[in-house]
């Protein structure tokens, strides 16, 4: 097997806390669902704040794409604004049926 | 770094690549941004009809929330021993490498019989991918449902399918018919999964046809890139978790 040296520190300990974060994030989403802790529009705006968190702790770290070149980062993150986009758009219709009925 | 050797004095001839790494690298990437919009499109299918349906179906009461918590943990502890396998990789250990590919290949069909287990209650409750026992005038609940958890199964498996080349190589082809004829031969005719099993065969005959027909020794770069796609599964249930069990929740069952 061909040895590969990384261009960058790495440690196995920061992917351990890495792994340690996701999983306590995993907890806290849990915990505010199974608790109802917040209304369905609130709950929902919480649990994709924690997602997006998420998202990124494996983009960045288990993915590297925190050690890529500056092209390589804005092509692959066109596809994540895509996607937000999306959902600023499908979700805010969504509301406005239950709000206003369909029409 | 592709697999074909540049001559000696060829290299500079060649304009360093705009994005800094080797052209498999930057292909995988390419197919996961496609990928992404293909399970964003799944993803915003199933939410739209959640948010704008207050008659949503809830089915998800305390059991299948802990089922489904187990299997984002199993995915999450997946990642970590993916991600020692490339580092142990980039180091030249052969040994470890193996052996991390196998714990996350372990942690991945775990969270495959765990789903499968989850589908199979929903099922032996009635649901169907065109009707559900909760919300008469919410068809749309089973379609969305299969049709994202089903996509993101199908990934898990060809995950595993895909590391399993990758470590074993053709190892891996035996020890993967011997998986297909068990599980064939586990689950009863009238289970779904009777016939999703025969995946399994359609692994055998993809791994088969690339490890005889593109033999190659399997190095610490084609490791990363298997990673970058187990990592991509992994994100993808970072969203379908919260959006399709969490928001879907039954606090008093």
């Amino acid at each position: 097997m061909t040895t590969v040296a990384a261009q960058h520190d790495e440690s196995k300990a920061q992917y351990f806390w890495v792994w340690a974060v996701l999983l306590l994030l995993t907890a806290v989403e849990v915990v505010l669902a199974y608790r109802q802790v917040f209304q369905p529009v609130e709950m929902l705006e919480a649990l994709m704040t924690l997602s997006v968190i998420k998202s990124a702790l494996i983009i960045g770290y288990f993915m590297h794409l925190k050690y890529e070149v500056r092209p390589m980062k804005w092509v692959l993150m066109t596809a994540v604004i895509a996607c937000l986009c999306f959902m600023c758009i499908f979700f805010a219709d969504a509301f406005r049926i239950v709000e206003l009925g369909v029409r | 770094m592709g697999d074909i050797a540049v001559p000696h004095g060829l290299a500079e001839a060649y304009e360093p690549s705009l994005f800094g790494t080797y052209s498999k690298k930057i292909g995988m990437w390419l197919f996961l941004l496609s990928d992404s919009l293909t399970f964003g499109a799944l993803l915003f299918a199933y939410s739209y009809g959640r948010i704008s349906n207050p008659q949503w179906p809830t089915p998800f009461h305390k059991e299948s929330i802990l089922n489904a918590t187990v299997m984002t943990g199993c995915l999450l502890s997946s990642s970590l021993t993916m991600v020692l396998a490339v580092l142990a990789a980039r180091r030249g250990d052969r040994s470890w490498t193996r052996n991390w590919i196998l714990f996350t290949m372990l942690f991945g069909t775990a969270f495959v019989l765990l789903h499968a287990l989850e589908w199979s209650k929903l099922i032996a409750q009635g649901m169907t991918p065109f009707k559900n026992p909760w919300a008469a005038t919410v068809p749309q609940f089973g379609g969305t449902f299969f049709t994202l958890t089903g996509m993101h199964m199908l990934h898990v498996t060809i995950g595993v399918i895909y590391l399993g080349v990758v470590a074993l190589r053709k190892k891996w082809l035996p020890t993967l018919l011997l998986l297909w004829l068990v599980a064939w031969w586990l689950t009863s005719p009238d289970n779904v999964f009777h016939i999703g099993v025969h995946v399994l065969l359609l692994g055998v005959v993809v791994s088969g046809m690339v490890l005889f027909l593109k033999p190659k020794d399997y190095d610490a770069h084609d490791v990363e890139i298997a990673g970058l796609y187990w990592h991509f599964v992994d994100l993808v249930w970072m969203f379908i978790f919260p959006l399709v069990y969490l928001m879907s929740t039954r606090v008093t069952g």
